[in-house]
This record gives structure tokens, sequence and C-alpha cells, in this order.
């Protein structure tokens, strides 16, 4: 069973609602508070990403029950430019936000399971999961 | 016991016996469990979640607006935990790339590695160290039966990585010369149009090449731009530089390297070096040419081998331990 719900990101006040949308859901599905905070870092970072690089996309959050597990994945889809290496932008250190902890290999980290995939003038899909312990 | 299980109950005593008692003691517990939760990865945001439930055992009655603010805390200690993560990371990452640097300086042993030859009358030391892991230096003997001993000295203008990359070349390079082409202004005309060829054009290599005939007991030599050596000459107690032009390979397709000769008697020596050694730097500047002369003369009268082990050592010490660029000696000293 999987529900979604989706923010369209075109400014950064998009940011703030998709990460109330992930924190109502999480919160719903009973993450504690530490990974609610995980959780909206790691939407806040795709959201950011989406707003930067390409000017509007879509943040969505799905609820997952699979057999015993239960879950939530984030999608973060735009029509943007694409990423041309993606082994560079899933390389520690190599950020052009800047700064230390910024980036996908954080968001990544952050969740348990991560999808990338992009192609140049194409745009950008990427689905993270974080389940519940 | 798994410390994540035991965590919560242990930062709650340590909470609750420094509030009873403000003390030293109460603190340094405090930093003891900071290294455990360290060892076991614990980050910043899950700290922060500890506290406020600590605190929410210890003072349930604080109010509202207090726990609030742990909201905030813990969003800020959140991001501070996705820059935790990147650092561990990237530690790990770089303990991988010393592996492999070091894998990599082990098979650039190996490739260029040369013994010493033992040649009646002809004592030999010579010695090689990296600034880095990989050595940007390079030395090589051949001995050619009875009649000559062949020494090449060279220094790849950089260090690191790259430099040793290159010098890996130059020693193919070198042992796919015809035999009879041991000629050093030969050698090093060869060595160039290779250089020339093969390497980027912001590389440059000095290099220094002697042929030693034993039966007359004359060093025939030429260099490409390398450091000058000395001829030290036992009758006069003189060093005087051994003076050779030429062009650094890899400048100038067409260059061309003057053969040069110096008579060897017994006792005098050739000293052979990179400028690893003359631009070792100490806290008053370069060494000068005639403080290395000065560290030669007071080992003078030992084996070769320990004389340059024994300047290496204390050049070594002059530069507190941090060698700036990669140093290579030599020393053939005519015993009879």
């Amino acid at each position: 069973m999987e529900i979604q719900s989706c923010v369209t990101i075109l400014n950064e006040w998009d940011i703030v609602a998709a990460r109330q949308l992930g924190r109502n859901v999480a919160k719903e599905l009973g993450f504690g508070t530490v990974d609610q905070a995980r959780i909206t870092t790691a939407i806040s970072e795709l959201a950011r990403n989406i707003y930067l690089y390409a000017g509007q996309g879509q943040l969505c959050i799905e609820r997952l029950h699979e057999q015993s597990k239960t879950g939530l994945r984030i999608i973060a889809l735009d029509k943007g430019p694409g990423i041309a290496d993606i082994r560079k932008v899933m390389e520690d250190g190599f950020s052009t936000s800047g700064g230390l902890g910024a980036g996908l290999p954080g968001v990544r980290r952050l969740m348990d399971d991560f999808k990338i995939d992009s192609n140049p003038g194409e745009g950008t899909d990427i689905r993270a999961i974080k389940w519940l312990r | 016991m798994d410390f994540r299980k035991t965590m919560e109950e242990k930062y709650l005593s340590i909470v609750k016996h420094y509030i009873q008692t403000q003390s030293e003691q109460g603190l340094y517990a405090g930093q003891q469990f900071s290294r455990r939760a360290l060892e076991q990865k614990i980050s910043p945001e899950e700290v922060i979640s500890l506290q406020k439930s600590t605190m929410q055992e210890l003072m349930p009655e604080l109010p509202e607006e207090v726990w609030h603010s742990y909201d905030i805390l813990l969003e800020i200690m959140t991001g501070y935990g996705f820059a935790f993560r990147e650092h561990q990371s990237l530690l790990s990452k770089q303990q991988e790339l010393k592996n492999e640097i070091e894998i990599a300086a082990n098979v650039q042993e190996t490739l260029l590695g040369t013994s010493i030859p033992s040649v009646e009358g002809l004592d030999i030391g010579a010695i090689s160290v990296p600034a880095k892991q990989m050595n940007g230096d390079y030395f090589h003997f051949v001995q050619d039966g009875n009649h000559s001993v062949n020494v090449a000295i060279a220094d790849v203008i950089g260090k690191g990585i790259p430099a040793a990359l290159c010098m890996s070349m130059i020693k193919y390079a070198m042992d796919s010369l015809p035999e009879y082409r041991k000629d050093p202004s030969a050698v090093l005309g060869s060595l160039n149009r290779v250089v020339e060829q093969n390497i980027d054009d912001s590389m440059f290599i000095t290099m220094f090449y002697g042929m030693y005939e034993l039966r007359s007991n004359i060093l025939h030599f030429a260099s490409a731009g390398h450091e000058p050596g000395f001829f030290y000459c036992s009758k006069t107690g003189e060093f005087k530089d051994l003076k050779a032009r030429g062009l650094l390979l890899g400048v100038d397709k067409g260059a061309s390297y003057k053969r040069y000769e110096q008579f060897v008697e017994v006792g005098d020596m050739i000293i052979l070096m990179s400028d690893g050694v003359t631009e070792c730097r100490t806290d008053k500047g370069f060494i000068e040419r005639e403080t290395l002369i000065s560290y030669i003369n007071n080992h003078i009268f030992l084996p070769a081998q320990e004389i340059v082990n024994n300047i290496y050592r204390e050049l070594e010490r002059l530069q507190h331990f941090q060698l700036r660029d990669d140093f290579t000696l030599i020393i053939m000293k005519r015993t009879n």
C-alpha cells in the first residue's frame, strides 16, 4: 500500500512546505524526533537542489507498508539540466553549494536506501527510503 | 554490552550526579561519555535527544517553552550530524588512499630497484629517501663486466606521485637502450627524446649520467641540467664542482649533451646528489654547498655507504625531520 502526497518546488518557501509534509507523515508513521529531524534534513537538501539547480520540480512523500516493515520514501523529481557525472556528485567533498556535509552523499547516509537516476537534459529522479525501527 | 542500549541510563546518571555535585569529577565523567559516544559514532542529534529525554525524566515540570527550544537545537545539531558523518566517511576514504599510495610506493621500489655493484677498487655508497611516500628522485647502477660501472641520477621537477610515475618511464627507457650505447652523451640524448615525446610540457627532468672506466679510472660524464656533483681530490684535500653543461631533459628535442672526463686517483671521490640535498632548508635558509662539504669532510675516512647515511641523518636533523624534497646522495670512492 502506497499513498503519495506531493509538493511542487518553485521557490524557497516550498522547501518549508515539503519539510512540513515530510514531518507530518513521519510523525504519523511513528518516527521518533531524531529520525524526524533526519528525514526533514534530507527533504530540505533534496528540495533545495531542485530549487537551486533545476528551477522547479516535485517533492513527494510516500508511506510504505511492506510485510512487517513500515517506512517513508522521499521522491525528488525534476526536469532540470540533469547530472552528467553521477559518480562525482555522489563523492564526499564534492559540492557546489559548498561546505562540509552538504549534498547527496549526506542524504544517502541519513536514509536507509538511496537511488538516483539522471540524464543530462532530461532531469533527475531521486528516491530515498527511511524504515521505521 | 551494547553502548547504545545503555547510554540513556548512563547519560541520566551522569547528569543527575553533576546536578547534585557540580564537581570536576562529574564533568570528567561527561568527557568519558563523549569518548565512548564518538567511538560508537553517536551523532550530535542523538546526544541532543538524550539530553531532552533526560531532562524530561529529571524535571518534567519545566515549562513548555523549554521543550520547544529543544526542537531548534535538534534541527541545528542534525546539520552538524550531517557534517559529522561526512567527516567520518572522508576519514575512511583518506585511510584507503593512504593504503593505496603505500602499495604504489612498494611497487615503485620494486620497479626502480637497483643494487649497488661491488667492484674491486671502488667503494660505492648510495641513499635515496622520498619526501613524501613516493620518490621523484632516481638512481641506477649498471655494471658492465670488468669494463665499467655506469651511474645515473635523476630528479623530476616536482615531487610526489606525478614525479614518481615519470621516473618509472625513465628507468624503462634506460633499460631499453642498446648495450653499446652507454656513452653518457648518447644516453642523455636518447632519453631526452623519450622525455620530450612522452611527458607533459610542464614536467622536466634533470639527470646526470656517468660511466666510470675501471681500467683507466676515468669518469666520463654528461649532465642534463642536474645539480652539479663534487669531485674530491685526496692529494690536495679539495672539493671541486663536477661542472657539465646541458639542457634539462624534455625541453628541446634536438638538445645535445657534451661529454666530460675526470681522472680519478686512489682516495679520490665522486659525489653525486639531487637538489633535495643542497636545497635542504634549515632555520637559516638553504644550506651552502660549503656546509655540505664540511659534513662530508667530517666522515671522509668512513666507508662510502656510512658517509652517505651519516650525512642524511645530520641533514634530516637539521631540518627537524621534515624533508621538503626527495633526497638522493651517492658517493664513489676509488680505493686502489
